[in-house]
């Protein structure tokens, strides 16, 4: 073995089914000696006493109903050694049932070996992994032409498969770093040139393997942490606020000033934070780390936090996108699923579809809704407006990727960002925060002295349905338990503050962003304020989220729930004890923790 | 970035999204080097703390020394320590040292039921109590929904096909064939009620990198893996009963390191010392469908 120093590669091994994958890793593995010391001597043993004939292949089959099988059902990583490095070999399976396992393997390779099988020629999953090897951002791929020694070792054979799928990969933007003829079964230019292809002048897998660059830094680009949690330690006697996560590109220092999307929050970086490290001054892509923050201000997981000055990410509820599907059930319009993207996550749905492809052969097709081992174009759209990259410009925070109930389904690239209706709020929130004249107050000293954190509690429901009788209830027992709370009548604002713009409908996203902003001043103030509104419908309330900060408004629904989107933290029946309804909401504040000390 | 602290950067953020999602979660710790090293960066990921219970097997066959750190570091870092055992089996002496079950039908007993029933909350857990400095009952039973274990895929076969994050039903099986896919570090973290979630922080880790981070970080490790004057060691931590010795004259971390890397064990599987393992065809395959880690 190797110093820990050097650096590692992983590398992922595709191909159709059968056309030799394993055999070639048992190769590599026995021939440059990797095998743990009487491995083979087992697997020959096992081989004898099933009476059947040896196989290179049999090595990596280490489970039992793999081998009754005959297939790699999962992908097997093993760990090979050359004389400049060591790998980390991913197997990935042929057989199309197993996509989803051919795609976790590829999606952590820095490289991939595609195999052909040069008696059986291209078949349907060299094309499908080749698609799919250039949307995860595969970069360096060497096409492997196996089982020469069926062929007679022809070189017109070989250049025939070259020819034709280099024409392929062409088309689906990504090339071959190299074009390699062996025979896995034989040995031949697996570890190096072979007299049976004398007419080869190319390298043998082993030399392309070498050859492979580790992926180069992606430190000068843009600052990316994608935060996955705010910690802090109070009770273990640690006051240290931590925004935590892992610097996905780029770099920061103590002292540069931040900025945190989608809430446009900003701050400045005080200091790195680590246990049983060496204190430092810069983070670097790569680092899993913390921060202590200035100016105190309340983020979420899944916000990104970015460098002032750096180019920012995209923030809407739009995205143009490319995906592939993996889901037992296919992917349809009217149905709600989860995005992940980095950190963030957000119920969306499928709002158009651009085009299916059939990733085997790259037709297009007309279909209204995106099946297993589909590879489409869509657009989606998000609950929650959600900040992040288009892939080619950075890749972590540019893919995405797709939960239908439990699973994940789908994954994909962000191709484009769409304009969506709450970009004008967007803009004037951005240069609010931008300019925020911050109280010298810290607004945890003043959370912990109130016993909670500020909140928007907004209760929604059709006209007729009693929803201020519950909000003034609320309201009454916040304060009798010491809390600071405010009922924000909807009326008052109507004939105070907004009596300068109409009450029709186009007005009434600008009613929406006033509530916001006022309620976003009452919460800078420390309060859980107490609003109420008929009839909102998606966009409004996505347009109060935006003015206020998202994370801290709780909807309440008050009878039918009638919002298209998964939006609303709490729903109340319309017909019971007010006193119940109020008991509820105290419940999720405090499942939400924003009821969290002593109040009063 | 070297390569450890590439391996720490991943395992740190697996972790912290474990944490993320699992409201209820505990951390298994055999106290063997892996799972140690797999405690230690819950330390790094949580700036010091472990937000959550470390949870131990006790099959009351380990080896003494085994426990006596388990309680030393618990007390020192503030752990909060939980552990189970198959009370029943015990005290009828169903087991391997008894002579009455066969070695994997034992870890099966006292290592896999009594996991199960102690992370299910169904049997006793003993919690250590800080103030008194011994174990009490713990009252808390709710079922650990997240579950960090400190599996390599560089140990055995089974172990390779393993995700960071891997579903188990509610008997704690594992479904090999239908694994969820896992890409672009986004995880299994929705699932079904009654189902769990199994977390392998250390999956890309090797046995020669974990000694070299224990060098790195200066990690405290149970003696028993040293070479106490009778030329020998152990290489990986079980039940006395069925855990051997190696030949090995490594008294220090570096001799480990120098023996890994060149010497004797340079080519030798490391359970090489388990004898469950060889009882049949793939022991250990067949324990860990059944819920053993």
């Amino acid at each position: 073995m190797k110093s820990a120093e050097t650096p590692k590669m992983n590398i992922v091994i595709v191909g159709h089914v059968d056309h030799g994958k394993s055999t070639i890793i048992g190769r590599l593995l026995a021939d440059t000696g990797s095998l743990p010391d009487g491995k083979l001597a087992q697997v020959r043993a096992e081989c004898k006493r099933t009476a059947k004939p040896f196989e290179y292949a049999f090595l990596l089959d280490a489970l039992k109903d793999e081998q009754e099988q005959g297939i790699t059902i999962d992908t097997a990583r093993c760990f090979f050694k050359s004389k400049k490095r060591e790998y980390i070999i991913i197997d990935a399976p042929g057989h199309i049932e197993f996509l989803k396992n051919m795609i976790s393997g590829a999606a952590r390779a820095e490289a991939a070996l595609l195999v052909i099988d040069a008696a059986e020629g291209i078949r349907e999953n060299s094309k499908r992994h080749g698609y799919l090897l250039s949307m995860l951002g595969i970069r360096q791929l060497a096409v492997v032409v196996n089982k020469m020694d069926l062929v007679g070792y022809k070189a017109a054979v070989f250049q025939k498969i070259k020819k034709d799928y280099a024409r392929f990969l062409k088309e689906v933007g990504i090339s071959a770093h190299t074009f390699v003829p062996v025979s896995g079964r034989e040995g031949d230019n697996i570890m190096k040139p072979s007299m049976n292809l004398k007419w080869f002048k190319g390298p043998s897998i082993l030399s392309v393997l070498d050859e492979f660059k580790k992926a180069p830094g992606i430190e000068d680009k843009a600052f990316r942490f994608p935060v996955q949690g705010v910690y802090r330690f109070t009770e273990e006697g640690d006051d240290r606020r931590l925004v935590v996560g892992r610097v996905e590109s780029g770099k920061v220092s103590v002292g540069d000033p931040v900025v945190f999307l989608p809430s446009q929050k900003r701050s400045t970086i005080q200091s790195i934070e680590a246990f049983h490290a060496p204190k430092r001054k810069t983070a670097y892509a790569g680092v899993s780390t913390s921060f202590t923050l200035q100016e105190q201000v309340y983020v979420n997981r899944g916000e990104v936090m970015c460098k002032d000055g750096d180019a920012l990410p995209e923030v809407s509820t739009l995205l143009r996108v490319e995906l592939f599907w993996m889901g037992k059930s296919p992917l349809e319009f009217g149905r709600e699923y989860k995005l992940k993207l980095a950190t963030a996550s957000t119920p969306v749905h499928l709002k158009k579809i651009v085009r299916v492809i059939d990733a085997s052969d790259l037709k297009k097709q007309n279909k209204k809704k995106i099946e297993r081992h589909d590879v489409a174009q869509c657009i989606l759209d998000c609950a929650h407006p959600i900040a992040f990259d288009l892939t080619e410009v950075l890749e972590a925070t540019g893919r995405f990727v797709i939960v239908d109930k439990y699973d994940v389904a789908g994954g994909g690239i962000v191709v484009e960002a769409l304009k969506d209706e709450q970009e004008a709020i967007r803009e004037q929130v951005k240069v609010r925060e931008e300019k925020w004249d911050f109280s010298v107050v810290d607004p945890l000293e003043r959370a912990t002295r109130y016993g909670h954190k500020p909140q928007l509690v907004l209760l929604t429901g059709k006209v007729g349905v009693d929803k201020k009788t519950i909000a003034k209830d609320f309201d009454k027992a916040l304060f009798d338990m010491g809390a600071r709370s405010y009922f924000l009548g909807i009326g008052n604002l109507l004939r105070g503050l907004n009596s300068d713009i109409e009450t029709d409908k186009i007005a009434r996203h600008e009613h929406a962003r006033r509530l916001g902003e006022v309620a976003h001043l009452f919460m800078d103030a420390g309060l859980i304020v107490v609003a109420t509104a008929s009839n909102l419908n998606d966009e409004e309330l996505r347009g109060i989220k935006q003015a206020t900060n998202m994370d801290d408004v709780l909807i309440v629904n008050v009878g039918k729930n009638e919002f298209r989107h998964s939006v609303v933290d709490l729903n109340l029946p319309e017909k019971t004890n007010p006193a119940k309804n109020v008991e509820k909401i105290f419940e999720l504040l405090y499942e939400r923790k924003v009821l969290f000390g002593k109040t009063a | 970035m070297t390569h450890l602290e590439r391996l720490e950067s991943q395992s740190v953020y697996i972790l912290r999204e474990a944490y993320a999602h699992f409201k209820s979660m505990a951390m298994l710790w055999s106290v063997g080097k892996d799972s140690t090293v797999l405690l230690w960066l819950a330390r790094k990921a949580f700036l010091g703390h472990v937000p959550f219970p470390l949870v131990h097997i006790d099959t009351a066959f380990k080896i003494p020394e085994m426990i006596e750190y388990r309680d030393k570091l618990a007390l020192e870092w503030k752990l909060n320590m939980v552990y189970g055992q198959n009370e029943q089996a015990l005290k009828e002496k169903r087991t391997y040292p008894d002579g009455a079950l066969s070695r994997v039908e034992c870890c099966k007993a006292l290592k896999t039921d009594a996991l199960r029933n102690t992370l299910a909350g169904t049997w006793t857990r003993y919690r250590m109590d800080h103030e008194k400095k011994t174990y009490v009952v713990d009252e808390n039973k709710e079922p650990y929904t997240g579950v960090i274990v400190g599996v390599r895929a560089d140990e055995e076969g089974s172990r390779s096909k393993e995700r960071y994050f891997s579903p188990r039903d509610k008997r704690s099986d594992w479904d090999v064939g239908d694994q969820p896919p896992e890409l672009w570090n986004q995880f299994k973290t929705d699932f079904a009620p009654g189902t769990h979630i199994r977390v392998h922080p250390l999956l890309d880790w090797t046995e020669l990198d974990i000694w070299e981070y224990i060098q790195k970080e200066g990690i405290p490790v149970v003696p028993l893996y040293f070479d106490q004057g009778k030329g020998e060691r152990y290489r990986s931590l079980g039940c006395y009963p069925c855990t051997f010795p190696v030949e090995s004259p490594a008294k220090s971390i570096k001799d480990i390191i120098a023996e890994l890397k060149t010497g004797k064990f340079k080519n030798i599987a490391e359970r090489s010392g388990r004898a469950q393992d060889a009882e049949d065809g793939g022991g250990l395959e067949t324990l860990r469908r059944g819920g053993y880690m």
